[in-house]
C-alpha cells in the first residue's frame, strides 16, 4: 500500500548547553491519504518536534521521513521551502494572519511564492477558498475586523489554497471558545469527509480525539498508543447540543 | 530561481504604507542628505560658473603675451623690465598667425591725470582699436581713436567711466575736453561703457590712447609691455598659443636649448587656476552633505532592524508556507531600497527647490549639473542596498520554527 506519509524510527535530539535533549526517541508510523489523525501528547511529549518534522520545517537527527514517497532528509532548506509551498498547509493556534491585510490577500499568500500562478489566478483561487470555508462575505475584511473563529477560517483557507497533500494543524482550536472550536472542528470534518483531505491534528486536548479517524498518543518522545477510531463523533451535532446563545 | 519583482514591490509598498509616519521619518534622513548634496553642488558649481563668466567677460578667447624672465649680462631680470617684446613681434603675429581675429600692442604708463582743479591716479594704456574687441569694451559716447591716430602719434584718448566721473562734474560732457597726463595734453574723444569690477579690479579706471603716442611721447621707449590677441574661437586658443610661441621664438632667434624669453597665457590657464579653489570648496561641501546621506542610510538600517524584529512572526509564517531565504532577503532589501529611492526622489525635488530659493533670495549664482542629480540618485539606491542588506540577511537567516512562535 502506498502511504502518503511514512515515518521510520524518527529521532530528534537537541543540544542544550552540554546536555542532549531527546525530543523524539524513535517514532514510526504511516498515514494513508484521506485519514484524519489526531496526534496527542502532553507538554514535553515531543508533539511539537514531530509537527516541525512532518511539516518539513526541521530535519530529523536519525530515521527517515517520506512525504509522497520523497525522502525529506536529503533536502536542503530551499528544497524544503518549496515542498512546504506545494504539499503542506499549516494552521496555527494563533492564526498568524498578516496584520492590516485583507482576507483575500492573506489567503493568496502561499501562491505568491509559486511563480506558476498569476496575480489574477491567485485572487480567484483565494475567493474560492474563502467561500469554501464560509467566508464569502468577508473577502475584503482585514484581520482586525474578523473574530477569532473567522480568522482561523481565513487561516484554513490559506492552508487549502495550494491544494496540499496534508493539512497540519497545531492546536488549531486552542485559542477559541467551545462553540467556535466545534465550528472549526466541524469545518475540518467536512473537509475530511466531503473533500477527502488528509488532516493531521496536533493537540494536547484529549477531547478532540473522538472527532478524528485515528489517534496517536505520544509520551516522552515515543508512541504509546495508535488506534483507529470507528466511532467518530460529529462536531456538527455537538454544536447543536450546546445551549442556545442569545446573540 | 524565479523572483517576481511586481510582487516584491507590492509587498514592500504595503509594509511601508502600514507605517507611513515612521517611513517618512526614516526617509527624512535621505531627503535631507540628497537635498543638501544637490544644493551644495549647485552653489559650488554656480560660483565656479560665475568666476568663469567674469573671466570670459574679459574676453574668453584672449591670449596675453608678456616678456618673460631673461638674462641681461648674466643678471636675471624682472619680466616687467625686459625689453624683448617689440612692435615687430606684434606685426609678425598679425601677419603670420592663422588663429587670431584681433591683436593689439600694449604699453602702460601710470600716474596722475589732471583736468582743471581735479586730479586722479590712473593709468594710460597705449593700444590700438582692436583692444576694445579683445577685452570686450565698447564705446558709450563719442568714438574710438583709429589706426590713423596711431600713425600720427595723435594726443587723443578714450576714458573709462570712473575717470569720467572723477574728473568731470555731473552733466559735463567730457568729449572734446583736454586732460593732462604727465604734462602731455590729451583730447577726450570717447567714453567707455561701464564694465564694473572684475576680481577686485576697477575695469573702468582706465584711459586708452594710441599705443604709439604713449610709447613715444610719454614713455619714450622702443619696446612693448605686452601684446594682447584674441583667438578666432575659444577652441583654437591653444593652437594660436603654439603658433605665437613659434613665431616669437623665430623672431627672437632663440636656439632649441634656450628658454622662451616671453610667456603666452590664455584665459583658460587663468580659469584653471581660479577654478581649482572653487573645486576644492565644492568637494568639501559635497563631503559634508555626503555625511548626512550616510547618517540617513544608518537611519534606514536602524528602522529595518526594528522592522525585522517586529515582523518576526510574519517572516516565520512566510517561511512555513514556502518562502525561501532569498524571498525574505529580497522582500526586506526591496523595502529598504524603496525607502531610500523614494527619499531620493523627494530629496532631488527639495534640493532643486532649495537651490532655486537660494538663487532668488540671496541672488547667489547656482548651477545644477544634471549628472549630480543622477549621481545622488544612484548613491541613494546604493545606500538602500548597502544598509538594507544586513537587516534583510538577518531576516532571511531566521529559523522558521522559532520565528513563527516568536512573542
Amino acid at each position: 500500500m502506498n502511504y502518503l506519509i511514512e515515518v521510520k524510527n524518527l529521532k530528534r535530539y537537541y543540544k542544550v548547553g552540554t546536555e542532549t535533549v531527546h525530543a523524539l526517541r524513535g517514532v514510526s508510523f504511516s498515514i494513508a491519504a484521506g485519514e484524519f489523525v489526531t496526534i496527542m501528547g502532553s507538554s514535553g511529549s515531543g508533539k511539537t518536534t514531530l509537527l516541525n518534522l512532518l511539516g518539513c520545517l526541521d530535519t530529523a537527527t536519525e530515521g527517515d521521513y517520506y512525504l509522497e514517497g520523497i525522502s525529506v532528509k536529503e533536502m536542503n532548506k530551499d528544497q524544503r521551502a518549496m515542498l512546504r509551498n506545494r504539499k503542506i498547509g499549516f494552521v496555527f493556534q494563533s492564526y498568524n494572519l498578516l496584520p492590516k491585510t485583507t482576507a483575500i490577500e492573506n489567503v493568496e499568500l502561499p501562491l505568491v511564492y509559486n511563480p506558476s500562478f498569476s496575480s489574477h489566478e491567485r485572487k480567484a483561487k483565494a475567493v474560492e477558498m474563502l467561500e469554501n470555508v464560509g467566508l464569502g462575505d468577508r473577502l475584503h475584511h482585514t484581520s482586525a475586523q474578523l473574530s477569532g473563529g473567522q480568522q482561523q477560517r481565513v487561516a484554513i483557507a490559506r492552508a487549502l489554497i495550494n491544494e496540499p497533500a496534508i493539512i497540519l494543524t497545531d492546536e488549531a482550536t486552542g485559542n477559541l471558545d467551545t462553540r467556535t472550536s466545534y465550528e472549526i472542528l466541524s469545518l475540518f470534518q467536512q473537509l475530511h469527509q466531503e473533500q477527502g483531505r488528509t488532516i493531521i491534528f496536533i493537540t494536547h486536548n484529549p477531547e478532540l480525539a473522538s472527532f478524528s479517524s485515528r489517534n496517536i498518543v505520544l509520551k516522552d518522545g515515543k508512541i504509546v498508543h495508535d488506534s483507529l477510531n470507528t466511532n467518530i463523533a460529529s462536531a456538527q451535532e455537538m454544536l447543536l447540543q450546546l445551549p442556545k446563545q442569545d446573540d | 530561481m524565479s523572483v517576481n519583482f511586481g510582487n516584491l514591490f507590492k509587498i514592500a509598498l504595503r509594509a511601508l504604507s502600514n507605517n507611513k509616519f515612521r517611513g517618512f521619518l526614516t526617509m527624512l534622513g535621505i531627503i535631507i542628505g540628497v537635498a543638501s548634496v544637490i544644493t551644495m553642488l549647485a552653489i559650488g558649481q554656480g560660483s565656479k560658473r560665475s568666476i568663469q563668466d567674469q573671466i570670459s567677460q574679459m574676453g574668453s578667447n584672449m591670449l596675453s603675451i608678456d616678456p618673460g624672465m631673461g638674462m641681461m649680462g648674466g643678471v636675471r631680470q624682472d619680466p616687467s623690465s625686459m625689453q624683448t617684446l617689440k612692435f615687430a613681434d606684434y606685426q609678425s603675429i598679425v601677419a603670420q598667425c592663422h588663429f587670431i581675429s584681433a591683436a593689439t600692442p600694449v604699453v602702460n604708463a601710470s600716474g596722475q591725470v589732471i583736468y582743471g582743479a581735479k586730479n586722479a591716479p590712473t593709468s594710460v594704456t597705449g593700444v590700438n582699436p582692436d583692444f576694445l574687441n579683445i577685452r570686450k569694451y565698447s564705446i558709450a559716447d563719442g568714438e574710438m581713436f583709429s589706426l590713423q591716430n596711431s600713425k600720427q602719434l595723435d594726443k587723443v584718448c578714450v576714458i573709462g567711466h570712473t575717470v569720467d566721473s572723477t574728473l568731470f562734474s555731473a552733466g559735463e560732457n567730457p568729449i572734446g575736453k583736454i586732460i593732462r597726463f604727465k604734462n602731455t595734453p590729451f583730447r577726450v574723444i570717447g567714453v567707455l561703457t561701464e564694465k564694473g569690477y572684475s576680481m577686485g579690479q576697477d575695469q573702468d579706471n582706465i584711459i586708452l590712447a594710441p599705443y604709439s603716442t604713449v610709447q613715444k611721447r610719454i614713455l619714450a621707449i622702443n619696446y612693448l609691455n605686452s601684446i594682447m590677441v584674441s583667438a578666432t574661437y575659444e577652441s583654437v586658443a591653444d593652437s594660436a598659443k603654439q603658433e605665437i610661441v613659434s613665431i616669437l621664438r623665430a623672431n627672437h632667434h632663440l636656439s632649441d636649448s634656450q628658454d622662451n624669453d616671453f610667456s603666452v597665457r590664455s584665459q583658460k590657464d587663468l580659469i584653471t587656476m581660479l577654478s581649482s579653489t572653487s573645486d576644492l570648496m565644492t568637494i568639501l561641501l559635497a563631503a559634508i552633505a555626503g555625511i548626512s546621506l550616510l547618517v540617513g542610510g544608518i537611519g534606514i538600517m536602524n528602522i529595518m532592524y526594528v522592522s525585522v524584529t517586529e515582523r518576526t512572526r510574519e517572516i516565520g509564517l512566510r517561511m512555513s508556507i514556502g518562502a525561501r531565504g532569498m524571498d525574505i532577503l529580497l522582500q526586506f532589501l526591496f523595502e529598504a531600497i524603496l525607502l531610500s529611492v523614494t527619499g531620493g526622489v523627494i530629496g532631488v525635488i527639495v534640493g532643486i527647490g532649495a537651490s532655486l530659493m537660494v538663487q532668488s533670495l540671496f541672488a547667489w549664482p547656482i548651477f545644477i549639473q544634471w549628472y549630480t542629480v543622477f549621481l545622488s540618485f544612484a548613491v541613494c539606491t546604493a545606500t538602500g542596498i548597502f544598509f538594507g542588506w544586513y537587516p534583510a540577511r538577518k531576516a532571511a537567516n531566521l529559523d522558521p520554527i522559532e520565528a513563527i512562535r516568536y512573542e
